[in-house]
């Protein structure tokens, strides 16, 4: 395997800058990857070879002729299939999007292209994000590099995976109820959702608009943190972008301290319900701040235990509506039934052809949830378990500086295993789900191997609205400390995926 | 209140405009029944004096100027992903139904 | 379809009480759409602009588009709603209607459902008859218009028989505010005209806002006209019916007037009226069902996750009411007595739907006389003919150049009467008709005074009756220059050179 592909993206960034290496060989080594192990992880529903190198190419003449560029400048990135780019494929796992080309870029891949960073391609996710992993992609689903019969994680299995696998140093993700940090959690990665409003969803595919959030997904903070600076700040597009211009979170990475720091631990998220390895490895990595001077206290927050009920209504509530809008007219996939049709019913026909089981479960629960008679009981309660939600936020900040929690109940568990079992499946987003209803920020970092199945564990730190800074320090505080234990970063641990190529590239999509 | 009828998952596929199968509406009636058992859960502590949260980060007042902007499509561009167009108009089936 | 049974209006009026109630769409003319940065057709700068080039990824609801509120729509709502004397609300908040149709680009409209931008005022409408109404408001609200749909195939271009339709998504979210009245009771006799006089007035406030094009055969302005009856002497409402596609003064008035005909025959035989949409033919007089209200119409509202309430602050709301114009009503009264106008003339004007037009044609230069005659003469004469408002044929600065031209002595009536087709077919200003077409009356004293002089020598003995003091004579000399002139000459100008020149 290439040196070039195991770097971080800020190593390879100052690798970059000092000539060392030039943008065309860091984007081709990672094509190369892609190219060697893809077919047994499918982090990726397409890869623009071509277009990347073109890019490459650009960024390595712009630096020989003296232009400033950012730390990131010439770093390949992957891009989470929800984000809409110009002129490359967009579908959101969907089949119902098969072949369009959107006319615009989104917001943060505008950001991410000015920066400097040569887009790879779209990654594999949940169709419309709706999944904790990657099973419900139109596509196949995507396999956790640490053991290919493993969910990755989802819906941003594919964007984990893909930098799990080394196939790429950062990606974009998306997080509406844990889908950057649970994909984190199963890898071995760091994924972040920014505060509600810091990222523009502008040209996100969006699943349900007041929980979805763009995030980054590295294998260090630091990159995280570089790549969050990137992707913030104020859009005018996003009516919900937050005005207020953010401090660097790379600088709180880099003098990340946690003396004195106040940590609270949510009660009702430290429970039996959580893999015996997972609360485990949450208490030693607790224990290692502890040590280096921060106070570890206990909250807690009663109204978790509704944040899933709530959750589970204000998403198909939304996203029924916002799904609406692939109905065969304007983009996308047009099914006629046999003898031709109506538009009404072509658009039935179309929907019903475009769109996956757990996609049409979602559309139907959130029109249930919204019809006539039902909003008060359904919606209109939900949206009272948010303020709740908040308001146990609000409590616990009042005492602490950051949360922890385990990031999700569980380790990577095996495809197929709860596909046939929504509720289950829903449970994964526990730990995650609360920040989403309440917008605030959220961190997942490595804390080490479940003892019991030998795979990867997350820690999930959260921070109050606009203090993502917070997160910066303390995750990369953490990680030093975890690196200096470990004696080098977890994914070392992974298994070599080059052995696995041919058997799971064989087996195709499962 | 959980208590949902086949008759009722039809009511709202239509509702949503997919045409569901048989077989999915008789699936999707048990599906729908045990996840609004679950979901339910919410009306225990959405009491009346609390007020409803729609947005995470509480702001207002955000409006754009009244100018145009560099975003407009050429007609090329905003038929281009058109499943059937006349080529400055997007083309769909007959309607069966009245404007609302 | 079977033509509906009527009965006669006053016996209509005998047995029922007519309940009215009112739902104006009015299209903002900002620069820009609702949510979007795209141009507003419904502005007239780019009114006729080419189908889906006024789009943007939001007008179309391309995935990942999202809406931004257009701050100088909001201002325009807030506006309209304090000329409505509505509360304009401390929070007002968007929601979205969910429904399925190809016009509807996100399949959903972004409208408002409890917590309207404006409620509870009221408006002061006149009637011929000297009748002051105050019509109650219940709430006006911003939304986003739908685009447009062309049937094709079939035979009349409706939607029934169509094979296939085109959509042109350019209209699809022009900002609205929609002004829903209370139920209104006690017009009786007078709610046809009264529904046409409300919808008048909106549209004299609109205008004198500046915040519509306000033009009924554009669609500026579209009024849905619901009216029930009840049984004199009883209490419950009747049921209802939507008259809807209701699209010019005239319409509104003959729609009413038919639904209560119609729906009176129906009762008075022991009938139920269906509650339903009714669609409006301008060309039968007539209206016919449309879709059932049904258990269907769940539109399933909620809070538009992608916008945040719109909170007005008083300041705002202070500034714009400080610059509201003078009510209707009131403006009427003082115009009246400004312009000279006797009750006769003023009642034209007004009924006419007409006062904006001769106001704005006024402050372009024209005396209040010229104004009326133009507008309540020829081009209402030419709009009965084309079953349109006169104010759709000219605008205002047309008709005061014309004026103009009369005044300036370059036009007679007879010529500008010709002109006014000009401007009606869309020729271009008075002035370029004039100019295209030849028409201005020779004011050159010289070629009059050739050719007068010609005539008195081809008629000597005419000559020598004007000489004798005979001068009625002089007339048969001024029809020859007037026919050597092709009509373009000022006839009271020849008569003076002709008695000149003869004397001479």
């Amino acid at each position: 395997m290439s040196d070039l592909i195991r770097l971080s993206a800020a190593e390879l960034g100052e690798r970059l800058a000092s000539g060392d290496v030039s943008s065309v060989e860091a984007t081709q080594a990672h094509l190369d990857r892609i190219a060697a192990v893809d077919g047994a992880v499918h982090a990726f529903l397409h890869v623009d070879g071509e277009r990347a190198l073109e890019t490459a190419a650009d960024i390595d003449r712009r630096r020989a002729a003296g232009d400033r560029l950012g730390a990131l400048a010439g770093v390949p990135i992957a891009i989470k299939d929800v984000l809409v780019t110009e002129g490359m494929p967009s579908t959101a796992g969907s089949r119902i999007l098969q072949g369009w080309l959107p006319p615009y870029d989104a917001t943060p891949v505008r950001l991410v292209r000015e920066a400097g960073m040569v887009p790879l391609g779209k990654t594999n996710m949940d169709e419309f994000a709706m999944g904790s992993s990657t099973e419900h992609s139109a596509y196949g689903p995507t396999h956790n590099p640490w053991d290919l019969e493993r969910i990755p994680g989802g819906s941003g299995g594919g964007s984990a995976a893909s930098v799990a696998s080394f196939e790429a140093p950062l990606a974009l993700g998306s997080d509406t109820g844990g889908s950057i940090r649970q994909p984190a959690h199963v890898t071995g990665t760091v994924g972040v959702k920014p505060t509600y409003g810091a990222v523009s969803r502008y040209g996100s595919i969006a699943l349900a608009s007041s929980l979805d959030q763009i995030g980054p997904v590295t294998r260090t903070v630091l990159d995280a943190a570089l790549l969050h600076d990137v992707i913030a700040g104020h859009d005018p597009h996003d009516s919900t972008s937050i005005p207020e211009p953010w401090p660097s979170m790379a600088d709180a990475v880099r003098r990340a301290d946690v003396a004195g720091l106040r940590i609270g631990v949510v009660k009702q998220l430290d429970s039996d319900g959580f893999q015996a390895g997972v609360r485990q490895r949450f208490h030693e990595a607790l224990e290692l701040l502890e040590r280096q001077g921060a106070e570890i206290v206990e909250v807690s927050a009663p109204h978790f235990e509704y944040a899933i009920a709530a959750y589970y209504l204000i998403l198909p509530a939304e996203a029924s509506s916002n799904l609406a809008k692939f109905d065969s007219v304007r983009f996308g996939l047009r099914v006629t039934p046999d003898g031709g049709g109506t538009v009404e019913q072509v658009m039935a026909a179309t929907r019903e052809a475009g769109f996956g089981p757990e996609v049409k479960r979602r559309i139907i629960l959130g029109t249930y949830a919204l019809s006539a008679g039902y909003y008060d009981a359904y919606y209109g309660s939900a949206q009272k378990v948010r303020t709740l939600v908040q308001r146990d936020f609000d409590a616990a900040f009042a005492s602490v500086d950051v949360l922890a929690t385990p990031t999700a109940p569980t380790t990577a568990f095996k495809l197929g295993e709860k596909l046939d079992d929504p509720l289950a499946m829903y449970l994964n987003d526990v730990a995650t789900i609360p920040a989403n209803l309440a917008g605030v920020p959220g961190i997942s970092i490595p804390a080490g191997l479940a003892p019991e199945d030998g795979l990867p564990v997350g820690i999930q730190f959260l921070a109050p609205a606009r203090e993502d800074a917070r997160l910066y320090n303390v995750g990369g505080a953490l990680e030093q400390l975890l690196l200096a234990e470990w004696g080098g970063p977890i994914l070392d641990r992974a298994p070599d995926l080059s052995t696995h190529e041919l058997l799971a590239t064989e087996e195709g999509a499962v | 209140m959980s208590e949902i009828s086949a008759e009722q998952v039809a009511h709202l596929a239509n509702l949503a405009r997919i045409a569901l199968t048989e077989e999915e509406i008789e699936h999707l009636t048990a599906e729908l029944g045990q996840i609004m058992q679950a979901v339910e859960k919410v009306s225990e502590v959405a009491t009346p004096d609390v007020p409803p949260t729609s947005h995470p980060i509480p702001m207002h007042n955000v409006f754009r100027d009244d100018v145009v902007g560099d975003n407009v499509l050429s007609p090329e561009q905003a038929l281009s992903g058109a499943p059937e167009s006349d080529g400055s108009r997007f083309v769909v089936s007959a309607i069966l139904g009245e404007e609302q | 379809m079977a033509r509906a049974e009527l009965m006669d209006y006053d016996k209509a009026l005998e047995l029922f009480e007519p309940v009215i109630g009112l739902e104006v769409h009015v299209e903002l003319n900002t620069t820009t759409k609702m949510f979007s940065p795209a141009p507003n057709p419904a502005n007239s700068a780019f009114h006729g602009a080419e189908p889906n080039t006024l789009v943007t990824p939001v007008c179309l609801g391309l995935p990942g588009s999202l809406p931004v509120v257009n701050g100088a729509a909001v201002r325009s709502s807030i506006s309209l709603g304090l000329a409505l004397g509505c509360t304009i609300a401390e929070s007002s908040r968007f929601a979205r209607k969910n429904y399925f149709y190809p016009d509807l680009a996100k399949n959903y409209q972004i409208s408002q459902y409890d917590e309207p931008i404006a409620y509870e005022g009221s408006v002061e409408v006149e009637l011929a008859n000297g009748r002051v109404f105050q019509v109650p408001i219940e709430r006006a609200h911003m939304e986003e218009d739908a685009g447009k749909l062309t049937h094709v195939g079939g035979s009349t271009g409706r939607i029934q028989g169509a094979e296939y339709s085109l959509v042109d998504y350019n209209r699809a979210g022009v900002p609205l505010v929609e002004i829903v009245t209370k139920p209104i009771f006690g017009a009786e006799a007078d709610a046809p005209e009264l529904a046409k006089a409300y919808v008048s007035t909106i549209r004299d406030i609109a205008l004198s806002l500046g915040i519509s094009e306000a033009r009924m055969e554009r669609g500026n302005l579209r009024c849905d006209a619901n009216v029930s009856l009840r049984p004199r002497g009883t209490e419950p409402l009747g049921t209802r019916t939507e008259t809807k596609n209701v699209n010019s003064f005239r319409s509104i008035e003959r729609a009413v007037r038919y639904e209560i005909q119609r729906q009176a025959a129906i009762l008075a035989k022991g009938g139920t009226i269906t509650q339903e949409t009714r669609h409006w033919h301008e060309d039968t007089g007539t209206t016919s069902p449309g879709r059932p209200k049904s258990d269907a119409d769940d539109y399933r509202y909620f809070p538009e996750p992608d916008l945040l309430p719109v909170e007005p602050s008083r300041e705002l709301i202070e500034e714009l009411r400080a610059v509201l114009p003078e009510p209707p009503a009131a403006r009427r009264r003082r115009l009246k007595g400004e312009w000279g106008f006797t009750d006769l003339e003023f009642q034209d004007v007004v009924n006419g739907g007409l006062l904006v037009e001769v106001t704005l044609t006024v402050a372009a230069g024209a005396t209040p006389a010229a104004a009326r005659k133009w507008w309540t003469g020829e081009l209402t004469r030419l709009a009965n003919a084309g079953q349109t408002d006169a104010a759709s044929l000219a605008t205002p600065e047309q008709v005061a150049e014309l004026a103009a031209l009369v005044g300036e002595g370059v036009l007679t009536d007879r010529l500008a009467r010709q002109v006014l087709e000009g401007v009606v077919a869309g020729e271009g200003s008075p002035r370029e008709i004039v100019e295209a077409r030849g028409l201005a009356v020779v004011s050159d004293d010289g070629a009059l005074v050739a050719a007068i002089d010609e005539a008195l020598a081809s008629q000597p003995d005419v000559l020598a009756k004007i000489r004798d003091g005979k001068v009625q004579a002089a007339g048969a000399v001024i029809g020859a220059v007037m026919k050597a002139m092709h009509g373009k000459a000022d006839a009271a100008r020849v008569r003076e050179l002709v008695l000149e020149r003869a004397q001479g």
